[in-house]
Order: structure tokens, then sequence, then C-alpha cells
């Protein structure tokens, strides 16, 4: 199947610079396990050491939250579009501290 | 938690005529009318921050006429900020940004109460700040602050209208009303202080806050009246390179620490503490790394010394000031390390010496003996050494 992953905007260095990124898996661990692969730098954002989705990171399947659906077992269907929305905290002053 | 604001049962309050003409384009049309600009009038609202989602933020609710608008925020307007923090001008530079505003302000709307309360919001004060207010809007620029507003408006049951912007991205939602989910439904811990995005990918469209910022006053406007769909339960997400907002589903957590059917938060914590931060400035870890000082590289670069300058910074930093150094992103150093010649002695630089102090680490482990890392990077270098190398 083919599903269209959105990359975010905090997230894009680590895959290319690109916006989203067109992969084929039948679940959401599939589609985010051939991200990970084809982008090894991203794994490390998406996911703690212990293979858990790290807690400031959440994945939607079309509008829905994956952990309220079957998490990375989550089914995909053709045309599916996958969500990766990390937490961001920007808002007064610019992100700008080294 | 707040099912609904109790703007209504309040002492009621009557238009001059200034104000019904100050308010006549609202006035004429059925969702707002008299009813719903009285209402206004008594409501109060908080903004935390008055930066760049403040701004607007608190422009449109004074011009809309909320009646009383508190404003939390410590810091003085510098130079960087008026890129996007639209309520200050260029003279407001260096004066204190609570003070900046509430003039502002109280130049668009004499006939409302401007409470300016200029202090960091923490623990010990955010409830008894929040209490004499209806609603809290969030725009705040950090994780610990956004987890206390959080909290806080739960643990009093105030909404949170929350707006969070990165670069050109923005959310919205509205936290803890109406039985919907709060801020840790969504993101039950944040982000590690080391896995949050660097300067290098830093920055923000000046414009982005002043949307996401104004979508927040729309909903807190909206909460007031009780007119339409809020975003309880929903966030809204917004990109402004794409110019496409998007939509996502958000549930209550039963599990979640604060709202859930068990909260095992009950009142204030360390923020600091819960989000791995320990004070301001995050010491450095790998400090143990051979530095040199702006100046005494300049007296080396005098003396002839053969160094080779290292600048691990982004392109599109790289023009905006450079000191002639051969560019390698610290992210592609690791397959860019065979242009470096490790018999030569090695500055490397970024903005303020830490990126650079990573690349030296790396440098370190790969075998190169000759790193040194340069202290305070190219701002100490502007500092010290050349004033004429602009300094962002």
């Amino acid at each position: 199947m083919s599903v269209k992953v959105i990359i975010p905007t905090p997230l894009r260095g680590y895959a290319g610079k690109q916006e989203s990124v067109d992969v084929q898996a039948s679940t959401v661990g599939e589609a985010l396990n051939s991200l990970t692969t084809r982008y090894q730098d991203l794994k490390k954002h998406l996911y703690a050491d212990d293979g858990r989705l790290r807690s400031f990171v959440n994945v939607y399947v079309n509008d829905e939250d994956i952990r309220y659906l079957q998490k990375d077992q989550t089914q995909l269907k053709e045309g599916d579009t996958v969500s990766i929305v990390p937490s961001i905290a920007g808002g007064a002053a610019a992100s700008n501290q080294e | 938690m707040a099912t609904r604001i109790d703007i209504a049962t309040a002492a009621p309050a009557a238009l001059s005529n200034e104000e019904v003409l100050r308010y006549s384009r609202h006035l004429i049309m059925p969702e707002v009318g008299m009813d719903g600009q009285l209402k206004l009038k008594r409501a109060k609202v908080l903004c935390i921050g008055t930066g760049g989602l403040g701004a607007p933020l608190g422009l449109y609710l004074a011009a809309a006429g909320v009646g009383r608008i508190g404003l939390v925020d410590f810091d003085k307007v510098d130079l960087t900020n008026l890129q996007r923090q639209i309520l200050f001008s260029t003279t407001d530079v260096g004066r204190p940004k609570i003070e900046a505003a509430a003039a502002r302000l109280r130049g668009l709307n004499p006939d409302i109460q401007i409470e300016p309360h200029e202090t960091r919001l923490t623990s010990e004060n955010a409830l008894d700040l929040f209490r004499d207010y209806d609603i809290i809007v969030d725009g705040t620029d950090n994780f610990p602050t956004r987890y206390l507003v959080n909290d806080a408006c739960i643990l009093l049951g105030k909404p949170n209208v929350y707006g969070s912007i990165f670069r050109f991205e923005g959310q919205v939602s509205i936290f803890g009303y109406s039985g919907g989910p709060c801020y840790r439904c969504l993101y039950p811990e944040p982000p590690p202080p080391g896995l949050v995005p660097s300067c290098a990918e830093g920055g923000v469209l000046g414009v982005l806050p002043g949307i996401v910022g104004a979508l927040q006053a729309a909903e807190a406007i909206k909460l007031i009246l009780g007119k339409g769909e809020s975003l309880v339960g929903r966030l809204l997400l917004f990109d402004a390179l794409a110019m496409r907002f998007r939509e996502l589903k958000l549930r209550k957590n039963p599990e979640c620490p604060v709202c859930g059917n068990h909260p095992t938060v009950t009142k204030l914590i360390d923020y600091a503490e819960f989000c791995g931060i320990r004070g301001e400035e995050t010491p450095a870890p790998q400090t143990s790394v051979p530095e040199i000082t702006p100046r005494e590289l300049k007296d080396r670069l005098d003396r002839g010394d053969d160094l080779f300058i290292l600048d691990v910074r982004e392109p599109h930093e790289y023009q905006i000031c450079n000191l002639g150094g051969h560019l390698i992103p610290l992210g592609d150093l690791p397959k860019r390390v065979s242009e470096l010649d490790s018999s030569r002695e090695i500055i490397a630089h970024c903005r303020s010496g830490k990126r650079s102090a990573e690349a030296t680490q790396f440098l370190q482990k790969a075998g190169f003996r000759k790193v040194l890392n340069l202290k305070g990077g190219i701002l100490a270098w502007s500092d010290d050494v050349d004033p004429a190398v602009p300094k962002y």
C-alpha cells in the first residue's frame, strides 16, 4: 500500500529536508520502519532507546491518533496519510538558544 | 474542569455612547450584538507572554473590548524581537516588554483595564495569578512554562487557549475546557533538552506568530461569546510555507496524570526538573574540550600561525557573517571528515561555541589530535575582536 508520511518542520532536517515521504506499508509500524530505514538519523528522534515511540511525538493516521487505534499495528489503506506531530514550544522568543 | 464561562452571570455593565460607536461593527452582527459586547466587557483574559503570539492576541483582545486583560512577562524589548513582536516599536528597545505592551494597549483602547504582571510565571505564583481570570492564553516560548500553564489551568478549571510555533509551522487548540483533553493528554512528556532542534534549525517566520496569535484571539473571543465551534478536542496545524491548515482529533487520555480519572499531579510541581532542565543556562556537558579564546586566536593568526578554521554552522548562517573558514555543517561532519587534514591545527567554531564543541569532541574521537574549539563562537569574536562582524 502506498501511503504518504508527513514530516513536521523540526524533523525535516533528518529526512532529506522533505515535507513528505511516500512509503509502501500495510501498518503504521511498517511505514515508520520504512521511513527510518531510509533516514536513519530520524530514528532517535522518533523512538526512545527501549524502542517505544517517544512521548513528545504523536502519530496520526489521517486525523486519528494511533494511541487510540491499534498503535503501530494500525492498518493502513491505500492513500492514507500518516502524520508525525511533535511538540513545539515557540511563541514569545525565537528558539535561538544554542 | 470548566464547562462554560460564567461571564453572563457577572454584574451587568453598560456601554457608553462612545463605546457603542467604537464597537458598532460588532454590535450590528447578530453573533456578537449588545449581549456579546457586554460579555466581552465583563471578561477577564490573562495573556502569558507579550512576545510573538502575545502581540496579536493583546491587540485584538483589546480592540475587541475585552474588559480586563492581564499580561505576564519579565523580559525587555530587544532589536531581534521587532521582526515579529508587533506590539513594540524601535523606540521601545531596552524597555520592559510589559510596560511597552501596556502603554500600547491602553492607547488602543482606554475603556478597558490592562493589568501588567511583571514577573516570571512560576509554580509559586501561577495559581494566584490565574484565579482572577476567566481564560488563560498561552503564548510562551518554552516547555516548562507550557506544562505549568496547563497544570495550573486544570487545577483551577480554567480554559487554556494554546498556540505554539516553530519556523513556519504552528499549532492551536483549547485545553482543559468542557470535558476536553489537556496538553498532557496530547503530549504526556516534553522532549529531553538535547533533542529539541538547536539554533541551526531555529528561527521563526515573522508573520507566523501573527497568524497563530490571531487564531488564539479568535478562539478566546468565541469562548467569551459562547458562539461557534471551538477548537476543544481538535488540534489545528498550520503550515505557512505550504499555506495549508490541517486538523487532528484530540482525545482526553483517561490515564492523564493531571486531568485523567486518577490524577497523580494534584499540585504544581518543579517544571524545570520535569523538563530535564536545571537553571536557565544548561551548562554544556562537554566543557572539557580544548578551547581557544577569540583574542588568542586573533594573536595567533596575526603571528602567521598555520591554522585551519572550520566553520560548523549552516550555509545560511555563513552568509550572515563568517571568519573565512571552511564550511562543513555539524550534521555533515561525519561524512565529510575526509576534507580535513589531521596534520594541521584545526580551530572549530559556530555561532556560540556549542555546536563546535560537539564537532571538536567528534574530531578528537575520530583521531584528530590538534583541534581547538573557539570559545563563545562568532558572537564572542564580534565582542572581543571585530565588532564589524554582525551578531545574530
